[in-house]
C-alpha cells in the first residue's frame, strides 16, 4: 500500500497553484496520472521520487519516505524511473547503463532480450532511436528490481507505432517484475490500454479518479461512436462507393454517397461516427 | 642568430611549465568539487560564491598579487604559521609561486567546469541518484566523463594561463634564474635590457606553444561533439 499526502505551493507559468494530493495506491496497481500540461502530474511524480521537496506524508508498504521531520533521499527509495527524455548514461554503453544500476549480468541479459535489444548492448545511446533509448531507460529503471515504478510521458516523444509496441513491454515488465507503477500520460488510448486506475489532476487538485474506462469515456462526454482517422481511398463497387479509413491500426470500411464521395479527400483526416444505436433516457436525481 | 639560438636558456620554459601543470593538477582537485557544489546548489550563498571564484579575472595582477604577497610574507599571519610550523617560505620562491598561481588561474578551472556540470541533462544526474548512487560517484562516474570537452577546456585554458601569467608572478616570485624566473618574467627583462632578439625568439617560442595547445583542445572538442553528440 502507498499512502501519499502531500502539499506544495508551486509557482508555475500560471502564477500560484497549491499541488494538494491525497492518494492510496494498492499494490502491484497500474495507474495512470493525467491532467493538462501545468497541473502538477509530473512535480508529483518528483515529489514521490525524492527529487522534489514537499509537505505531507509519503508510506510505502509501511516505510515512511515523507514525514514531517525526515525525508528519504532519491538513493534510498528504491524505486525506477523512466523520464520523458530517456535520459540514458551517454558515456557507457547500453549494457554498461544497466550494470552501472545494479551489477548484474544475468538480470541485464534477461532484460536486454526481453526488450530484443540484444544486439545493441555495446552501443552507445546516442546512436539509437528514440524508441530503443526509451526501451534501455525502461530496462534500466527495472535493474533494481523496484517496488515502485515512476514514468513521466515515457513514450510521448515516440511515433504511434512504436508506441503501440512499447506499451506492450511496459504492460510484460509491470506484470512480470511486480511492480507499482505510476505513468504520467495524456494519450487515453495508452491509458485505456495499461492502466487499472486513473487519476486526473487540475490545478494541483485531484478532480477525478476511478476505472480508466468511466474516466476517460465520461470526461469525453457523449456516448455516441466516434473516430478520428486518415481516409485511404474510394472505391466504386457498382452503385456504391465504399471509402477505406484508418483509425489506429485498422482499416474500416464505410458505405458512402456519390454526393459524400465527392466532398472526401482522399488522403485527409476524417472522422467515422455513427450515432448511439438506442439512447435511453432517464430522469436526473 | 645560430649563435643565439644554441645558447638559449631554456629554464624559464620549463619553469613556467613546471609552475603551469602543478597549478593545473593542484586546481582540478580544488575546483572539481566547487564547480559541482555550484552547479548542483540552490544556495543563496552561490552568487557570492561564484563572485569571489570570479574576482582574478577582472582585478588587476598588481592588486591580486599585492594582496598575496600580503597575506603570504612572513608578517602576516598565514606566512608565519607556514614558516613556523612547516619551515615553507611562501614569498620568492616556487612554492609562493604556485600559491598565488592557483588564486591567479582558479577561475578559468572552475567556470568551465561549472558550465559543462550545468550543461549536462539533469535527469541523466537525476537517474543516478534515483539508480541509488551517491553524490560523490555521481560526479566521477556520470558527471565528469560526460563534460570531457569542458574538462580538457578548463585543463588546457588553466595550464596556458598560467604559462602566460606575469604581474602576479612578478610580484610574488620576483625574478629568481631557475626559483621564480619563468619565460613570461624572462621576457620582460629582455625587453628591459633591449635584448630585442632573444625576446623575439621566446616570444615566437611562446606565440607557437599557445597556438598548438589551443588548435589541439579546438580539435577535440570537435571530434568528441561528433563522436556522442553534444551532451
Amino acid at each position: 500500500m502507498i499512502n501519499i499526502d502531500i502539499h506544495k505551493t508551486l509557482y508555475g507559468t500560471n502564477g500560484e497553484m497549491n499541488l494538494g494530493v491525497k492518494l492510496n495506491i494498492k499494490e502491484y496497481d497500474f495507474v495512470a496520472l493525467s491532467g493538462k500540461s501545468g497541473s502538477g502530474k509530473t512535480t508529483l511524480l518528483r515529489i514521490l521520487a525524492g527529487l522534489e521537496d514537499a509537505k505531507g506524508n509519503i508510506e510505502v508498504s509501511g516505510k515512511i519516505w515523507l514525514d514531517d521531520k525526515n525525508s528519504l533521499s532519491p538513493q534510498k527509495r528504491e524505486i525506477g524511473f523512466v523520464f520523458q527524455d530517456y535520459a540514458l548514461f551517454a558515456n557507457m554503453t547500453i549494457e554498461q547503463n544497466l550494470l552501472f544500476v545494479k551489477r548484474d549480468k544475468k538480470l541485464a541479459k534477461h532484460l536486454l532480450s526481453l526488450s530484443e535489444l540484444d544486439s545493441l548492448k555495446d552501443r552507445y545511446p546516442n546512436t539509437l532511436s528514440g524508441g530503443q533509448q526509451q526501451r534501455v531507460a525502461l530496462c534500466r529503471a527495472l535493474m533494481n528490481k523496484p517496488k515502485l515504478l515512476l514514468m513521466d510521458e515515457p513514450l510521448s516523444a515516440l511515433d504511434p507505432h512504436m508506441r503501440v509496441k512499447l506499451q506492450n513491454e511496459i504492460l510484460m515488465l509491470h506484470k512480470e517484475f511486480g511492480t507499482t507503477t505510476i505513468m504520467v500520460s495524456h494519450d487515453p488510448s495508452e491509458i485505456y490500454h495499461l492502466a487499472s486506475r486513473v487519476v486526473v489532476l487540475n490545478n494541483g487538485q485531484i478532480v477525478d479518479d476511478g476505472l480508466p474506462k468511466d474516466v476517460l469515456l465520461k470526461t469525453s462526454g457523449s456516448q455516441k461512436f466516434s473516430f478520428e482517422g486518415k481516409l485511404l481511398d474510394i472505391i466504386k463497387v457498382d452503385v456504391i462507393n465504399i471509402a477505406i479509413v484508418a483509425i489506429g491500426q485498422q482499416l474500416v470500411e464505410v458505405v458512402v454517397s456519390s454526393d459524400e464521395a465527392k466532398s472526401l479527400k482522399v488522403g485527409s483526416d476524417v472522422k467515422v461516427s455513427t450515432k448511439a444505436f438506442s439512447p435511453t433516457i432517464k430522469p436526473l436525481g | 642568430m645560430m649563435q643565439t639560438l644554441s645558447m638559449l636558456d631554456l629554464e624559464p620554459f620549463l619553469l613556467s611549465f613546471k609552475l603551469a601543470a602543478t597549478t593545473t593538477v593542484i586546481l582540478f582537485f580544488i575546483s572539481l568539487p566547487l564547480a559541482w557544489y555550484l552547479s548542483q546548489t540552490r544556495s543563496k550563498l552561490k552568487p557570492f560564491l561564484e563572485a569571489v571564484t570570479a574576482l582574478p579575472i577582472v582585478l588587476p595582477p598588481s592588486v591580486l598579487g599585492f594582496y598575496i604577497l600580503w597575506a603570504l610574507s612572513y608578517n602576516s599571519p598565514v606566512g608565519s604559521f607556514f614558516q613556523e610550523y612547516f619551515g615553507i617560505k611562501l614569498v620568492f620562491n616556487f612554492t609562493g609561486l604556485v600559491v598565488a598561481s592557483c588564486f591567479y588561474s582558479l577561475p578559468f578551472m572552475v567556470q568551465p567546469l561549472q558550465s559543462g556540470f550545468e550543461g549536462l541533462n539533469k535527469n541523466m544526474i537525476e537517474a543516478s541518484f534515483i539508480s541509488g548512487k551517491s553524490k560523490i560517484k555521481t560526479l566521477l562516474r556520470v558527471a565528469l566523463p560526460n563534460i570531457k570537452p569542458a574538462l580538457i577546456t578548463a585543463m588546457i585554458v588553466t595550464f596556458a594561463h598560467t604559462v602566460g601569467e606575469f604581474g602576479v608572478v612578478l610580484m610574488v616570485g620576483g625574478s629568481i634564474p631557475g626559483e621564480t624566473k619563468v619565460a613570461s618574467v624572462a621576457i620582460y627583462e629582455m625587453v628591459e635590457m633591449m635584448d630585442y632578439d632573444l625576446a623575439h625568439i621566446y616570444s615566437a617560442i611562446m606565440l607557437f606553444i599557445s597556438f598548438l595547445v589551443l588548435l589541439g583542445v579546438y580539435i577535440f572538442n570537435h571530434k568528441h561533439n561528433k563522436k556522442f553528440g553534444a551532451v
